[in-house]
């Protein structure tokens, strides 16, 4: 079969609208809200603090935790039981894989830096949303990085390679998604996942695209950061 | 440190000022904006000064309960996010979620808001269950009447769902028929700290109030809930005072909606 147009006509290597900005939760160390499309993402960040239980820390290094939680009523369909499950689990896991290679907790023996993400509405692509929020939230919180993290899915539908999956395309029973988080500076892959089946050759494309869409988002990250620091105090 | 707090904070009462340049019943600024997720059939956020919670409805349908068979069901529970206080750990709710969810739960169970007979699809089969979940973004206190308000808000906000063959909910489908509300129900608190009283606390003099008293509201000025919070007693002349001030104070509240 062939995918000649889009299910929301965007090209095919075109992302959602996106919408990026800083600061957002007053009462955190750092914060930020990333939107892409209909997936809203708000990122917390608290710490570096103390971590209780003690056998989980660390005296050589701080560690960074991660939470990731859909709100009740953000899912297509049913309410989502609070609480999660298998899944935020193993979302939690590579997201935390995915954004401590940027950070350097040496200087915070025994602490942690808590990451919250929580999303209010949703559709598709909740992980990339919420790592884009959640190294902007690390960044305004003050800790040193050694570069952003973009997260961004490519994948397949039917017989083409798309970027940034939408509900429709991701449960669409031909074709796969693949999310990835990228270092902008210098193209390293930190999270990588795939379902569906595709080609070995369509998924090198798909890898590339992902790959170069990545600097996109980058600049949006880097101008919410810039903004929320030259916003002139009422 | 707590003691200091609260002698500050009662000099100031005393003088009708607080830390931030309010009077005693006077709120910060309150927005309110409707349809703020469009995964739930009815949602809303509300900003009370830097305090942000945001609520969200889905609908669904349930059999009944047995000794209801004409009624559909209603449920509110808040989760008090750990992104939105430094103090709320991740977790199955605790006692102040619990408390929150309930009190905002009685004022509009028990000001009969829901026309829950209209719930009814197919009496002892099949009715429409309000689930609302208020989610706190930003905790710079008194999130009783934010989330009261919240939860008011996003049910003016909802639109039922389309229904299937089967009755069951169609999600792909929004109607244009909103929910039965009969009765709109706020929440004032007020808090009484020596011998004063005020309303709409920041965190830190929350931390320092010996009692407080939710109070459910109607727009017909009736009072529809009741919760006394804080280990200090409160006279009857105290509580007779807390509610006409509650009172007093949802008309303003009220505008915002």
């Amino acid at each position: 079969m062939t995918y000649t147009k889009r299910f929301d006509g965007r090209k095919f290597d075109e992302t959602r609208p996106m919408i990026a900005k800083v600061g957002i939760i007053p009462r955190a160390d750092g914060s930020a809200m990333f939107q892409a499309g209909d997936t809203i993402a708000y990122a917390a960040v608290y710490g570096p603090r103390d971590l209780h239980p003690k056998f989980m820390q660390n005296p050589s290094t701080g560690i960074l935790r991660v939470h990731y939680n859909m709100m009740p009523f953000s899912g297509h369909g049913d309410r989502v039981r609070p609480g999660g499950g298998r899944r935020s689990k193993e979302i939690c896991m590579v997201m935390q894989n995915a954004l401590t290679p940027v950070l350097d907790l040496k200087d915070y023996p025994n602490a942690v830096v808590d990451v919250f993400i929580e999303f209010p509405q949703t559709d598709a692509g909740t992980r990339c949303a919420g790592l884009n929020a959640a190294s902007m939230a690390l960044a305004d919180a003050g800790l040193t990085m050694k570069d952003l993290v973009c997260a961004i899915a490519a994948g397949r539908v039917e017989d083409k390679v798309v970027i940034d999956l939408n509900y429709l395309e991701d449960s669409h029973e031909d074709g796969c998604d693949i999310p990835m988080a990228i270092l902008p500076s210098t193209g390293e892959v930190t999270l990588l996942q795939m379902d569906g089946e595709i080609s070995a050759e369509m998924l090198s494309d798909a890898l590339k695209l992902a790959n170069n869409t990545a600097k996109q988002i980058y600049d949006v990250q880097k101008v919410a950061l810039k903004e929320k620091f030259t916003q002139v105090k009422k | 440190m707590n003691s200091e707090r609260k002698a500050h904070l009662l000099a100031a009462l005393k003088k009708n000022c607080r830390y931030d340049g309010r009077k005693p019943f006077d709120y910060r600024e309150i927005t309110v904006e409707y349809g703020i997720s469009r995964s739930a059939e009815g949602s809303a956020r509300v900003k009370i000064g830097e305090t942000e919670v945001i609520a969200g409805i889905k609908l669904e349908t349930a059999t009944p309960y047995p000794d209801r068979p004409n009624e559909g069901n209603l449920m509110v529970n808040a989760e008090l996010l750990p992104m939105s206080n430094p103090e709320f750990e991740p977790g199955p709710p605790g006692d102040q979620a619990t408390e929150l969810a309930r009190v905002v739960d009685r004022s509009i169970r028990e000001s009969k808001s829901i026309d829950v007979k209209k719930l009814c699809i197919s009496p002892g089969e099949n009715a429409w269950g309000v689930m609302i979940d208020v989610c706190s973004i930003n905790d710079a206190g008194n999130l009783f009447d934010a989330a009261a308000l919240a939860a008011l808000a996003a049910l003016k906000d909802a639109k039922f769902p389309g229904l299937t063959k089967e009755g069951k909910a169609n999600y792909e489908e929004r109607t244009k028929n909103k929910l039965p509300l009969k009765r709109e129900p706020l929440e004032v608190t007020v808090l009484k700290v020596g011998d004063q009283f005020f309303v709409d606390p920041l965190s830190d003099e929350e931390k320092v109030v010996e009692a407080r008293l939710t109070v459910g509201v109607t727009e017909k000025d009736t009072v529809c809930a009741l919760q006394k919070g804080g280990q200090s007693p409160l006279t009857l002349k105290d509580v007779d005072e807390m509610i006409k001030i509650a009172q007093k104070a949802a008309q303003k509240l009220r505008k915002a909606l």
